[in-house]
């Protein structure tokens, strides 16, 4: 069944968008990520004008990411004063964002700038956690100790002023770290077009050290409201924000979120991570291909001024 | 199917000893309506050469052009840089129809002269203006022909030779088909009568593309009250995720 989409201007399969929705949806359960960073290329290349696309799916982000959160929230698995910090630096973030988004919009290089940031930053999240989660299930099988987990964390979120007690996350850090992560992940959605939990899930275990059950809950939180912020912002100044796109990806979206939590609760961390991992490098090695290889169209077309 | 007016707005001629024939043209609808499963659309014309004289000499030609509205674009060309392929030269293409469709009773080249064609801007060549490419591109024509070939792939660009059917040198008739990606607006249709190549009868009418209903109401919704519209996505979105949210605990617990 087509649907005719009367901002994006196109036409397209309703029933595609549906199953791409629920297909990042139940990424989106399982992870805590939002799924922008794989559904944003997925909507390029059925056709929707990246601009379009970006905005639009910062809207679905938000329905799938509140609806994961909410069943985060039943189980108690949001810290929703590190979520809080996290939000504050998100805002300026994408604030700061936009503008960059539109200096690089006005020297003509957006495209190319955003999808090296792509494959700059999956790529390295992606092996990291790959090796992190390999190494993990290793020591689980040599029946050796599990490292304890707030030793390795005695870094600067110790050190720095500022500190605050996360009671859920069982932290006592500054909140400059946190504060700083929200700030960059903001920036990095408005740049991106992505709710940032990839990022924001390995920062939040790696660098200040949260334990994984909460992590999800707790980006699923920040991301609701980074991401909404980003959508009144698109929709007040681009007028890219497709209401029937984003409501056909929010049903199959929200549906699959839903499935992705329930199978989030029933596997191990490790595994959850490995899957995650391997999945961000396939979308690096993707994007870093289509940079890499000649394209069989060498010219594009775009709109002048826009 | 609805035939509307058959009124001849406009006559041209070219020449003044051809004067005996004009066109009369009918559309199967003046209106194309995108509705939210709108899917591409098929028009029908149809129409007659009136004469009121014995028919002239020379070979007939009919050719009909649909323009959507033009718009500038910018054409960017994609080199290796330092080991990827980036976007390098930008050249802007002042006007170049969104849709254009061509379609003759006879191979374009015989049935127009180039120098009419040259006149009148027919050919999808010759549609689209392309000036001020900066003078440090070399091969600017590049950049045009990959309008061309891009819109072509994407049926936007159509050379429709041979289609259309001519009965008794009087009554002719195509259909055009429109793709589901077309851009509001007046589609500007003419119908050219042609003798050895020269234009002799020029029949000019528009079709309106628009946007209807709900596709009409968001669109000039997210235009002109932006923050109302990105409010309503944002509460869409909230409802929604909270909707499957409770349902799904809904069915966990019975």
């Amino acid at each position: 069944m087509q649907i005719y989409l009367p901002i994006a201007e196109v036409s397209v399969n309703a029933f595609l968008l549906l199953g791409l929705g629920g297909f990042v949806g139940v990424l989106s359960g399982m992870f805590g990520v939002g799924g922008g960073f794989l559904m944003t290329p997925l909507l390029f290349f059925i056709g929707i004008p990246p601009a379009v696309a970006v905005a639009t799916e910062a809207n679905q982000i938000v329905a799938s990411s509140f609806s994961g959160a909410l069943a985060h929230l039943r189980r108690k698995t949001v810290d929703l004063r590190m979520g809080t910090v996290l939000l504050g630096g998100g805002l300026i973030g994408a604030v700061l964002g936009l503008y960059v988004f539109n200096y690089l919009k006005a020297l003509g290089q957006v495209d190319l700038l955003v999808k090296l940031c792509y494959v700059v930053f999956l790529g390295v999240i992606g092996t990291v956690m790959f090796v992190e989660s390999l190494n993990a299930i290793r020591r689980a099988r040599s029946n050796t100790n599990v490292i304890n987990r707030n030793n390795r964390h005695k870094g600067l979120v110790h050190t720095l002023p500022l500190k605050m007690r996360f009671k859920t996350s069982g932290l006592y850090i500054s909140v400059i770290p946190p504060f700083s992560v929200g700030i960059f992940v903001g920036i990095l959605s408005a740049i991106m077009g992505v709710g940032g939990g990839f990022i924001m899930v390995p920062a939040m275990i790696y660098l200040l050290g949260m334990p994984t059950k909460v992590v999800v809950g707790t980006s699923l939180f920040q991301i609701i409201f980074v991401t909404g912020f980003t959508t009144i912002l698109h929709a007040t100044t681009n007028y890219t924000v497709d209401i029937a796109l984003a409501v056909l990806l929010l049903i199959g979206g929200v549906i699959g979120a839903q499935i992705g939590t329930q199978i989030g609760a029933k596997m191990q961390a490790e595994q959850l991570r490995i899957l995650l991992s391997v999945l961000v490098l396939l979308v690096c090695l993707k994007l870093a291909m289509d940079l890499l290889i000649e394209p069989a169209e060498l010219f594009s077309l775009g709109k002048l001024g826009i | 199917m609805r035939i509307l007016s058959l009124v001849i707005l406009f006559l041209m001629l070219s020449k003044t000893f051809v004067a005996s024939e004009q066109i009369v043209l009918g559309l199967s609808q003046d209106e194309v309506a995108i509705t939210a499963n709108f899917d591409g659309s098929q028009i029908l014309l149809f129409g007659a050469i009136q004469r009121d004289a014995p028919e002239p000499d020379g070979k007939m030609g009919v050719i009909i052009t649909i323009a959507g509205p033009s718009k500038p674009i910018a054409v960017r060309k994609k080199e290796k840089r330092f080991g990827i392929w980036v976007n390098n030269q930008t050249v802007e293409v002042d006007a170049a129809p969104s849709f254009y469709a061509v379609a003759t009773n006879a191979p374009f080249s015989e049935i127009l002269l180039d120098v009419e064609d040259l006149r009148n801007k027919i050919s999808i060549e010759r549609a689209i203006r392309s000036v001020g490419a900066p003078m440090h591109i070399e091969n600017s024509q590049s950049f045009t022909e990959a309008v061309i070939r891009i819109r072509k792939d994407q049926k936007l660009y159509q050379l429709l030779e041979n289609e259309i059917l001519v009965d008794q040198n009087t009554l002719f008739r195509t259909a055009i088909d429109m793709p589901a990606n077309l851009t509001e607006g007046d589609y500007f249709t003419k119908i050219f009568l042609t003798r050895d190549g020269e234009i002799v009868s020029q029949f000019d009418t528009t079709i309106d593309v628009k946007k209807v209903g709900l596709e009409r109401f968001l669109f000039n919704l997210s235009r002109q009250n932006p923050l109302i519209y990105g409010l309503m996505s944002l509460t869409i979105a909230i409802f929604a995720g909270w909707v499957a949210s409770s349902f799904f605990r809904y069915i966990r617990h019975t």
